[in-house]
């Protein structure tokens, strides 16, 4: 997994609630694979017209945003479906880290296993980011997983919180699976401990 | 002694091999669902040439993706070769795997949450994945289940554990009996409208009260499976003498000698007296009427009887705006009555509510009746199709002018092509009804089966309630 450490980039703001992983990604694209072109299906159904023309009033089709490699977003970003095609087409777009209020539960489990950076920030402070991207087109926002701070366009710093296995995964870019088979003594009694008791789940 | 603990903390404390810090837990999980969705995992699983390590604990179906409509062709049914790639990449891998698979064309095919319970493989006191937010609708029998994506489904399969932050918990009690014509799609409306969709946030909801008790099997799943709309982790409700009575005689349910000690633990599962929880929210069940949502997420529901709100009411800017954008959406004003609605389709199915009882709930209103709209039905699964059939119930449907398809999500998620066209209304029995889920531009209104059924033969949203005078 890419690690995460810590990001100055350009931020688009995207102050709308609960925009879902159908909005994220419709499901008609899931069958897609990764690859060059993936990133047309990231937001398709805010970001294009049904005749393909991009839809200007869209964040990510305005000049200062197009390089964005952050989002602020509204409250329960990326609820619904558990689909991770959702981080992969906010990669695919070069996003990088997004801020939000709050989260869906598994799509901010999603974005840790890719390397991706989730940032809680309470509501006022989410809004206030967004209204100084808006003032200001293009302007940049710093993100700093180490010492878990976010770094407002006027150089005011906000502090936020984050699972410390998460962080360590993610500054240094672990792999799940590495840290489970440490432990694959302990995995194979606590099997046959758990079949002996419950036989016909074996 | 011990301290009481919640059913939520009896089964997580009962799979945690190891803990990582204080906060995270390497857990066993003994049963694994995958679709045809899950090929990014297996994708991954081959590009690190890792091997599936417990096979035997992983159960695959075809749902997503498979036609509706000429299935007696089986895979050949299958036009567009993207989609047909993926429900081959599904039989390969699980082949190549060892991992049973239930085909297009297996009679035990079905939505995967709606085969688990009906195979007796999701059984009380387990841990259970999906690569699918749904799988919330497993915890109905006491489960922890919870839905996963690739990365941690790959992890899965690599090694059938998963590691896992504590969820807190949250208990809904729900009391009180149901007016007739209210069902468990009511109530779980009715919740989330509470709550919000992001109510239960890292929580594990626990369904209590007596009008949850007083639910079927078919009412429980229901409810369970839109626990993921209020922002859950998981739901689950305590297995009582319902869930053994459903369980008993199914393929994977414990047998002979082996069905008395399942009992015997499935029996210790429910929480302790003085248990507490990090939350609690109650709901008076005795006062609801047929929820239907208006907006484009699941909280925006009201009673069929209610108005659209206006945004200008929202106590917050993040609602309103939601609101309003929901409105224009739904080509939708403030003030107007529910049943003043009109409606250009009707589908009846989904891991939500295409179960034998939402079946009959929905021919009751048909029977004798004609739908002025095109409507259809994808029954949960291949087994409930066939017992609909038995029942008679596929000819009430057939008579009333729905068309009934074969299994599978269908229009829940629209990837097999049972789109809702641009700007249509579809009265539908599926748990999502955000922009663009039924189709692009299609605007989706959650009810229950039997209100779909009443919208299907007047046009509009219609209070079932008025259609069932004199009615069984
Ligand atoms: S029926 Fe709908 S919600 Fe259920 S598994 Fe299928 S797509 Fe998901």
């Amino acid at each position: 997994m890419q690690p995460f450490t810590r990001l100055t980039a350009v931020a688009a703001p995207l102050d709308i609630a609960n925009i879902d992983t159908d909005q994220i990604i419709p499901a008609r694209y899931l069958s897609k694979a990764r690859g060059p072109g993936y990133e047309r299906w990231g937001f398709h159904d805010m970001r294009y017209e049904t005749d393909g023309r991009e839809k200007p009033g869209f964040v990510l089709n305005q000049a200062p945003y197009r390089n964005a490699q952050i989002l602020v977003a509204g409250a329960n970003f990326g609820c619904g479906s558990s689909r991770e095609a959702a981080v992969y087409v906010l990669l695919a777009n070069g996003i990088r880290a997004v801020i939000a209020p709050s989260f869906g539960d598994i799509h901010y489990g999603n974005e840790l296993q890719n390397g991706m950076l989730p940032v809680v920030l309470p509501a006022d402070i989410a809004h206030k980011l967004c209204e100084q991207l808006k003032s200001q087109p293009g302007v940049q926002i710093g993100v700093d997983l180490e010492s878990q701070t976010v770094t407002g366009p006027d150089g005011a710093t906000y502090h936020f919180d984050i699972d410390p296995n998460q962080k360590e995964k993610l500054l240094n870019g672990l792999d799940d699976i590495g840290l489970v088979m440490q432990n694959i003594e302990k995995i194979e009694g606590f099997e046959l401990r758990h079949h002996e008791e419950l036989p016909w789940l074996a | 002694m011990n301290t009481p603990r919640t059913m939520f903390e009896k089964i997580w404390d009962r799979h945690v091999i190891v803990k990582r810090g204080e906060s995270e837990a390497l857990l066993h999980i003994d049963r694994n669902f995958v679709h045809e969705g899950s090929f990014h995992a297996f994708g991954a699983l081959a590009a690190e040439n890792r091997e599936v390590r417990k096979p035997r604990q992983t159960f695959a179906v075809a749902d997503h993706y498979v036609p509706t409509l000429n299935r007696d062709r089986g895979i050949a049914a299958v036009t567009d070769p993207e989609i047909r790639n993926q429900m081959e990449m599904l039989a390969n891998n699980t082949k190549k795997h060892g991992i049973v698979h239930y085909g297009i064309d297996d009679p035990r095919q079905g939505i995967v949450h709606v085969i688990g319970p009906e195979l007796g493989i999701t059984q009380p006191g387990l841990t259970i994945t999906c690569g699918d937010s749904h799988t919330s609708t497993h915890g109905a029998f006491g489960a922890y289940a919870v839905g996963i994506g690739a990365s941690q489904l790959k992890q899965i399969l690599a090694t059938q554990c998963l590691w896992q932050k504590k969820p807190k918990t949250l208990r809904v009690s729900v009391e009180g009996a149901i007016a007739v014509g209210v069902t468990a799609k009511d109530i779980i409306l009715a919740i989330i409208a509470e709550i919000g969709t992001a109510g239960a946030t890292g929580h594990t909801i626990e369904y209590a009260g007596s009008a949850i008790r007083a639910f079927s099997m078919e009412g429980r799943l229901t409810v369970c499976n839109m626990s993921i709309e209020a922002g859950a982790r998981a739901g689950m409700i305590a297995p009582d003498d319902t869930t053994f009575a459903y369980l008993a005689g199914r393929e994977f349910a414990p047998k002979a000698a082996h069905w008395d000690s399942a009992l015997e633990f499935w029996r210790s599962l429910p929480g302790d007296a003085g248990a507490r929880f990090d939350r609690e929210v109650t709901l008076n069940a005795t006062t609801l009427a047929p929820m239907v949502t208006w907006g484009t997420s699941p909280e925006e529901a009201v009673s069929v009887t209610a108005v659209i709100p206006d945004p200008a009411a929202a106590d917050n800017a993040d609602k309103r705006a939601h609101m309003e954008q929901a409105l224009r959406y739904q080509a939708l004003t403030p003030g107007t009555r529910l049943t003043d609605i009109g409606v250009d389709y009707a589908f009846i199915g989904t891991c939500t509510n295409g179960r034998i009882e939402d079946l009959r709930a929905a021919a009751a209103v048909l029977k004798g009746r004609k739908t002025v709209i095109p409507a259809w039905v994808s029954p949960g699964s291949t087994t409930i199709k066939l017992q609909a059939e038995a029942e008679g119930l596929a000819t009430i449907f057939r008579d009333a002018g729905f068309e009934w398809r074969a299994s599978g999500c269908s229009s829940c998620a629209a990837v097999n092509g049972d789109i809702v066209p641009a700007g249509k209304r579809c009265a539908s029995t599926s748990n999502r009804n955000f922009e663009g889920r039924q189709g692009q531009g299609a605007r989706t209104h959650l009810m229950s089966p039997a209100m779909v059924a009443a919208a299907a033969v007047t046009g509009k949203i219609t209070d079932v309630r008025t259609l069932m005078a004199g009615r069984p």
